[in-house]
Formats: structure tokens, sequence, C-alpha cells
């Protein structure tokens, strides 16, 4: 039997042991919380909610009053990764009454280490099926609706106009969803809680709250693409959107209970290598926005992947810019490849510490696109490729910059009597094709 | 006149372009008429900025998805490129985030 076949059958096995698991659980939960317990002293909050929330209840600024707001609210987290997990967590276990969850990824290894609802376990699910099993074993009285799917305009506007959202939770990550998110709450007139991490920073802020401005107040225009970089190439530290999402957590039930003080018109920036917490004032609204000015001009959901110039994802696009014969596939090059070649590795340098293959050069592209490190380079072709014919392979970790890097190199080394040549698909088609025990990051 | 002290700091990934370095206690030189921080932009490329000036500057100000903070406040609140540098000012160039 295969491992594929054994964790097929595995995975069926621990499904219907979870039911069986789950018929107990619902047993134990029934006998141990009597929903149907009224409490003699309020109309709205039965024995089991009074003793839950008494803590947060004892804060004169939630009380009973604020306690039942959140019980009657209804928040929309738009997105189940690094800041949408925190997020939700606390709202679940703060009584929220209802949680709709928007993602339409699955689990990955690269998310657990910041994606806290998701476990080992929940690996190839849906993001929003996982978040669904973490949240109500937490609390069971709060409805989470999971729905996967992507969050584009057509389909966003329509759910926001069946649910009365008290506030939405903006857990994405990347530039169009942000302007998606904020539109919609502006047409939809919705407070919109808006965190961002990166690697060590964070941002954190609330738009079209209380005559305050919205993203397009502060970013009419979007940034040029080149200069916005995902998580997935900058990296970031789990604990850093863990704070955000926690704070965006903090601002939702501020907003729901009526708690003044609400992060309108301010940004929070953590830094979190300095442990710095700075809390800058904001333009006012913009009279002139597009969206919540007076005269707005959009006044529905628009193309956001052409207004950004990029694509409503933090995926990478794959490019295909060299001729067929400056390409070899993984499968062709690990044939070919002799110890006596140059193998030229165009990862940034932290990348290629943690995993490369043996033998190669590294040599950021960054640094070729700054001409930087290439006499080490050309010592090494003039060392390795001295026979007519030679070839530099070129690998990066899913074949576009080394694209990009032999499109340069051979422009940069056209007096030498040597090839370029592409690893299509990168690192990433040598680990699926050649050897699995090769990290994929 | 004399020369101006003031802090420049970069935050949200701005400080890539300048040596990774986030902050920047720089005395900038006489000059005859105020500072402003239209001046102060030019300044920053032609001696601080160590890559690629098109990520942080376009049309005589900062590119887009940046923020300029003059003491913890958004420079929309004081005339933007206008405002006239004083001393001591701590001006602060954000890169925002989109990340999650």
């Amino acid at each position: 039997m295969n491992d594929e076949t054994k964790i097929r059958i595995l995975q069926e096995e621990i499904a219907s042991l979870k039911m069986e698991l789950k018929r107990k659980e619902k047993q134990l939960h029934e006998l141990r919380f009597n929903k149907n317990l009224k409490s003699p002293c309020s109309e709205d909050l039965n024995t089991e909610e009074i003793a839950r929330y008494s803590r947060q209840m004892l804060i004169p600024d939630i009380g009973v009053r604020g306690q039942i707001s959140l019980k009657q609210s209804k928040v929309l987290v738009v997105g189940t990764g690094g800041l949408g997990c925190p997020a939700a967590l606390y709202l679940a276990a703060a009584g929220v009454g209802e949680i709709t969850l928007i993602d339409n990824d699955e689990v990955d290894l690269t998310n657990l280490h910041r994606q806290i609802l998701h476990t080992e376990l929940d690996l190839g699910i849906k993001k929003v099926l996982s978040a669904f099993d973490t949240l109500t074993s937490i609390n069971s009285n709060v409805k989470i609706v999971p729905v996967h799917m992507h969050a584009d305009g057509t389909s966003l506007q329509k759910f926001l106009e069946d649910n009365k959202f008290t506030v939405v939770i903006d857990g994405t990550d990347n530039v169009a969803t942000r302007y998606l998110l904020n539109d919609l709450c502006v047409i939809n007139d919705i407070p919109l809680v808006s965190g961002s991490a990166l690697q060590m920073e964070g941002q954190l802020t609330v738009y079209n709250f209380n005559k305050g401005p919205c993203y397009r107040c502060l970013f009419p225009v979007p940034p040029p693409p080149e200069t916005v970089t995902s998580c997935g190439d900058g990296g970031v530290l789990g604990v850093v959107p863990g704070i955000i999402g926690v704070l965006e957590a903090l601002e939702a039930i501020k907003i729901i209970t009526g708690i003044s003080g609400v992060l309108s018109g301010r940004l929070l920036i953590f830094d979190g290598s300095e442990a710095t917490f700075h809390n800058v004032k904001l333009r006012n609204k913009n009279n002139n926005c597009e969206v919540c000015g007076i005269a707005p001009i959009i006044t529905e959901p628009i193309d956001y992947e052409q207004f950004c110039g990029a694509k409503a994802h933090d995926k990478v696009e794959n490019i295909n810019i060299l001729n067929s014969d400056e390409n070899v596939d993984v499968t062709d090059f690990s044939h070919k490849f002799k110890n006596n070649q140059l193998l030229l590795d165009v990862r940034p340098e932290l990348e290629y510490q943690m995993c490369h293959l043996p033998n190669s050069l590294n040599i950021p592209f960054s640094s070729i696109q700054k001409c930087k490190d290439l006499n080490d380079l050309e010592t090494e072709i003039m060392e390795k490729c001295s026979n007519e014919g030679s070839c530099v392979y070129v690998i990066c970790r899913r074949g576009n910059d080394s694209q990009r890097a032999v499109c340069q190199l051979k422009e940069k080394f056209s007096s030498l009597p040597v090839k370029f040549i592409n690893i299509k698909g990168g690192l990433h088609a040598y680990s699926k094709l050649i050897d699995p025990s090769f990290p994929v990051y | 006149m004399s020369e101006l002290p003031i802090t420049i700091g970069f935050g949200g990934g701005a400080e890539l372009l300048f040596d990774n370095k986030k902050n920047h206690p720089v005395s900038l030189p006489v000059k005859d008429k105020a500072w402003k921080i239209g001046d102060l932009i030019f300044w920053i490329k032609d001696n601080l900025l160590k890559e690629r000036p098109d990520l942080f500057i376009q049309d005589d100000s900062v590119r887009p998805g940046i923020l300029v903070l003059v003491n913890d406040t958004d420079w929309e609140l004081v005339d933007t490129v206008n405002y006239e540098i004083q001393p001591n000012d701590k001006i602060v160039f954000i890169s925002t985030l989109h990340g999650g």
C-alpha cells in the first residue's frame, strides 16, 4: 500500500471517528450547559451566558447592555489567515452573535505559524471549515457561517445587501481586495476595521466610521504593484499579525458596544522589532473622495484588479519571457547536470540559507540587477565553462526571477562563450518531480 | 540662518531603500528660503536614497502608498509639500502594508 492510499484511508477513518466524537461531545455539552435555562434576571442572556461573559460584563464600559449588543451583532471577517484567525477567535470568545468567515483558500503547512485556528490535521481542507470547527469548540453560542468563496465585487455586494453586518474586519492579503472592501463598506454604510502585517511591523485603523476617512480618502491612488510585498515573499513573524488581528477584534467590540475611542481617523503603527506602538493622527474625510465624498463617482464595485494593476490575491503570477531553447525542465536538468557545471541560484540570501541544491552558487537577482558580485560569477564562469557551448543553469524558487536573471545575464556577459539556461518551475518543480525531500516554501 | 536639525524616519518597508536604516538624524544645510517638505523629498533623494528613486518619488512628491507624518500627524493636515520644517521635527515616511 503506498503512502497516498494510507493517508486517504486514515483520513476517512478519522472523519468517521470525528463524527462519533462530535455526537458524544454534543451529549456532554447538552448535559453540562442547559441552554434553555432561562435566567430569572435577564430577558436577553441566559444563565450560562451571564456566567460565561461575567468577567467582561464587569467592565463598566461593557456591562449587560454591551454584552447584549455583542450577542445581537453580526460581524463579517474577510480572510481567515494571520489576521482573520486571531480576530475571529476573540470575537467568538467574547460572544458576538454571528460571525461570517469568507476565504477561498485551503490550509497549507506555511500557514500554521500564524493562522492559529488551523491545526496540523487540517492541512489541505478549506480554511473556513477548519476555522468553523475551532471557533465552535470555543463558543457554541456563536453562529459561525463559513463561506468558501473568493471575495469579488458582485458576490460580496450581494452578500452585504442580504446580511446587515454591524462591522466588517479586513484580514485580506492584497491591495485590490482592500479597495473592494472599502468601497463596499462605504456603499453599504458599515464600519471597516482594517489591519495589515509584514515581517515585524503591523498597521491598524478603522475606516468609514463616524464621519472619519475611508481607505480611498487616504490612498486615492493605489501603490505601484512592484512596491507591494506579500507575506510569502517578505516573510512575517506569526505574533505580529496575531497582535494586529487581536486589536482588530478589540476595535470591532468597541464599535459594537458603543465604547468611545475607536481608532478612526488615526493609524496605529506597531513595530515589533523595537516594541513600539505609534498612534498617529490621519487626515479628515475627503469631501472629494470618489467613494465617500459629497458627490461619489463610485456607487458600485469596480474592476479592482485593473484599478490596482495587480491580482486580488497574494499568489505569484508565473511569467514566460524566454525562448524555448533558453529553458530546461527539471527532469532534463537532473539528467544533464554535471558537478563541473555551474548552477546559479538567484534567490535572496536568506532563502538560499534555508535550503539549496549542492554545488550551487548564490548571487541574488537583486544583486544581478545592481551588477553586484558579478565578478565572482565571471571568475566561476571562466573556471567552469571553458568549453565551447558550455552553459550556466539558473534556478530560483518558482522559475520567474531565474527567467529575469537569464535576460540580464545574457546581455551582461554577451562577450563570453556561455549560454544561460533557465530551469523551468524552479525549486518548486524540482521538489515536486525530482526530490520531494527538498523543502517547498 | 543655521543648519536645521531634524530626524527623518522610514517604516513599513520604505527603510529598505535607505540601507535598511529606520532613523536618520540629519542637519539640513543652510539655505536662503525656508525648508519645505517638498525640498526635503529631493534632498532625501540626493543624500539618503540608496536605490530605485521611482519607488520613493513620483511626480515631485512621494509615490502612492507612502504616508508622510510630521510629528505623528498626517502631512495632509499641515499642507503637505508646503509645510515649513521646524527645528527638531520628526518627519516619517511610512509605506503601507498589505499582508495578512
